[in-house]
């Protein structure tokens, strides 16, 4: 399995400087003239889970270009990717949430930037005999979850599902055992989609049944999914497809049932409002070719970096991430962001200030 | 001291000597000290906001900054007495075994894979629970299952200290009981056991100390259900340190201070349990001759 992700990271790394390397006149308009080629600078990095499988393919992909450069990813969660890069421990981090307004004055650094660089499918994914395509609504989501459903033929479901046949299976609900961001998006898309029914507000962990069970990572969850009869569990996207999940579509704003995946995702980022610090949510997005549980997530960066070298390359890497390493995604079953989000991140790291 | 004067050497080399022992000594305390008092500040702006509720809910409900630790005080100890109850018996009959039953040539092979036993990661024992416990024999994630993963850690704890305190019953109380003709049995529940009990439970409350500090291993099979008071050991529950491992990452501040509160209340338990034991091994040594 290992081998496998290895193989086909080295497979995409190598689509991408194919690509490179065809259209050679836009490639270089992404760099910018004048850049010092960065040299022999390790970066050190950590942060979301959910980005690593980007990271990985990204990192290969960039320093196959730039091979005097190393970048080391500790993927230990988007909370300690923020508290790291507060106490300036690591030279960026990645974070699926920003940072709330009261934590902003103890990142030690000084002003920082917000980058984004992916979004991906949360999926709802079960494992029901019989059942092949499934179709929820948020409400239908949150009782499930609440476990105020607790049966598959219930009316709930079978009303999202005209015309299915359903079991009548007990459900098994699987959830996150650590604090993840993804339990964050999660619970977020369930208060603001279904604001009404879901009781158990949001956060890294919430207040699950006791009858639930519980795994840790998304690979954990999935296993949950996967093992038990009736069970139903939130999973990303590449997860899912790893362990041959099947996954449920997802009623957004415009009342269409959607499935996650690239297309739809990407459709989720075309309908979000971005602020000037490009924060935003991708979650419950407008349109009707829009997946709802499409989470975000950034890269951050200090604005004045404070090594001559290790800045250059910190910024040619974010370059990278939003320009080239964007075609790396679908591969890896994210999406890209879109164009317009591209432009206003490439001007945030034209802004970082090397020495 | 007497022994160093005698000999009449060069007293610097004696004040560097206790002086390096003294310091070495002082530090341990010194770490104590500070670990302590670095995490009870830490841990005061959840006690501030709490109170004393801290320690009798049992609710733990971060999106709404509400934190109780009695659900995983309860988890703690009750795996942990869990794990006791099933390595007792295990432990003392392998100790009894080893000493005095097994044949010379079996005896050393034993030991050795007990000890062994006790230097493996308990990251190893939680995957093992996970694999076959929990989905091969479908004992699920529980209370139980995390009982019975800290019952295989806890066994070589218990049996080798066991097995040194079983040793040092004298040999002449031993023969005595043979010599009246008592059989092996009489003789260990007449001689051995009486001489080597404090030991014994002293043993058994260092093997409890150690249950209720495992992480990783609990975390991976206790099952992580939150606000499990029940006496029924297979539903799903969560302990102290496994909840510590698992919402750490993305714990925000209050939240950090809970877990951390947590580990205040998991050190002063651990604490408190080996100066048990510590007290009746004295006692019991005082009680058997001063040994």
């Amino acid at each position: 399995m290992k081998q496998m992700t290895w193989l086909l990271a080295a497979l995409v790394a190598v689509a991408g400087c194919d690509k490179k390397q065809n259209d050679g006149a836009s490639g270089k308009a992404t760099e910018k003239p004048g850049t010092v080629e960065p040299a022999n600078a390790t970066l050190n990095a950590s942060g979301a889970t959910f980005q690593k499988a980007f990271q990985e393919v990204a990192i290969e992909g960039f320093t196959k270009a730039h091979p005097s450069i190393k970048i080391n990813y500790g993927a230990g969660g988007s909370g300690k990717g923020r508290q790291d890069f507060a106490d300036q421990v690591v030279d960026f981090a990645c974070t699926d949430a920003p940072y709330k307004d009261a934590d902003v004055g103890k990142v030690k650094g000084g002003d920082f930037y917000y980058i984004p660089n992916v979004l991906g499918a949360i999926t709802v994914s079960y494992n029901v005999d019989g059942v092949d395509k499934l179709q929820l609504s948020a409400a239908t989501i949150a009782k499930i979850f609440q476990r105020e459903i607790k049966t598959w033929n219930d009316k709930a479901i079978a009303a999202d599902n005209p015309g299915a046949k359903l079991p009548a299976t007990p459900i098994v609900v699987a959830h996150r055992s650590d604090g993840s961001g993804t339990t964050e998006n999660f619970t977020k898309y369930l208060t603001l989609a279904a604001a009404d029914a879901w009781k158990l507000k949001s956060g890294s962990t919430v207040e699950w049944p006791a009858d639930t069970q519980a795994g840790s990572g998304n690979g954990g969850v999935a296993q949950i999914v996967k093992s038990a009869k009736g069970a139903i569990g939130y999973v990303d996207l590449s997860d899912a497809k790893a362990s041959g999940l099947k996954y449920a579509a997802i009623k957004n704003q415009g009342g269409k049932f959607v499935e996650p995946n690239a297309q739809t995702v990407s459709a989720a980022g075309d309908g979000i409002d971005v602020n000037d610090k490009l924060i935003f949510s991708a979650l419950n997005a407008k349109g009707d070719a829009a997946y709802p549980i499409t989470a975000q997530s950034w890269c951050i960066v200090y604005a004045k970096q404070t090594d001559k070298t290790k800045g250059a390359a910190v910024k040619a890497y974010f370059r990278y991430m939003v320009t080239d390493g964007q075609a790396l995604l679908p591969e890896i079953d994210f999406a890209p962001i879109p164009k317009s989000l591209q432009d206003k991140a490439l001007a945030q790291i034209d802004k970082i200030q090397v020495p | 001291m007497q022994l160093f004067e005698l000999r009449g050497r060069s007293h610097h080399g004696d004040a560097a000597f206790r002086w390096t022992t003294v310091a070495a000594a002082l530090l341990v305390l010194v770490v104590l000290a500070l670990i302590a008092f670095t995490m009870t500040q830490r841990a005061l702006p959840v006690l501030e906001k709490m109170g004393g509720e801290f320690f009798t809910s049992k609710r733990w409900a971060s999106p709404d900054s509400f934190y109780g630790a009695l659900a995983f005080v309860f988890g703690t100890l009750y795996t942990a007495l869990i794990a006791v109850a099933l390595a007792v018996p295990v432990s003392l009959g392998v100790a009894l075994f080893v000493t005095q039953v097994a044949p010379g040539w079996l005896k050393k092979p034993l030991v050795y894979t007990i000890d062994l036993l006790a230097v493996v990661p308990s990251v190893v024992f939680g995957l093992w629970g996970v694999l076959v416990l929990s989905n091969h024999f479908g004992l699920g994630r529980s209370f139980a299952t995390a009982g019975v993963i800290l019952a295989v850690m806890v066994t070589p704890i218990i049996t080798s200290l066991a097995r040194e305190v079983i040793e040092t019953t004298p040999t002449t109380d031993k023969e005595a009981a043979l010599a009246l003709g008592a059989t092996r049995w009489e003789m260990i529940r007449a001689a051995v056991l009486p001489h080597s009990r404090g030991g014994l439970v002293g043993a058994v409350m260092l093997g409890l100390g150690r249950a209720m500090g495992e992480t990783i291993a609990a975390a991976l099979v206790i099952g992580s259900a939150l606000g499990q008071v029940t006496v029924n050991a297979f539903a799903p529950g969560n302990s102290m340190p496994a909840v510590i491992a698992n919402e750490w990452g993305e714990a925000d501040d209050l939240h950090k201070s809970a877990l951390i509160a947590l580990a205040v209340v998991l050190f002063a338990i651990t604490i408190v349990v080996n100066l048990v034991a510590t007290w009746i091994v004295r006692r019991s040594m005082a009680r058997s001759g001063g040994k």
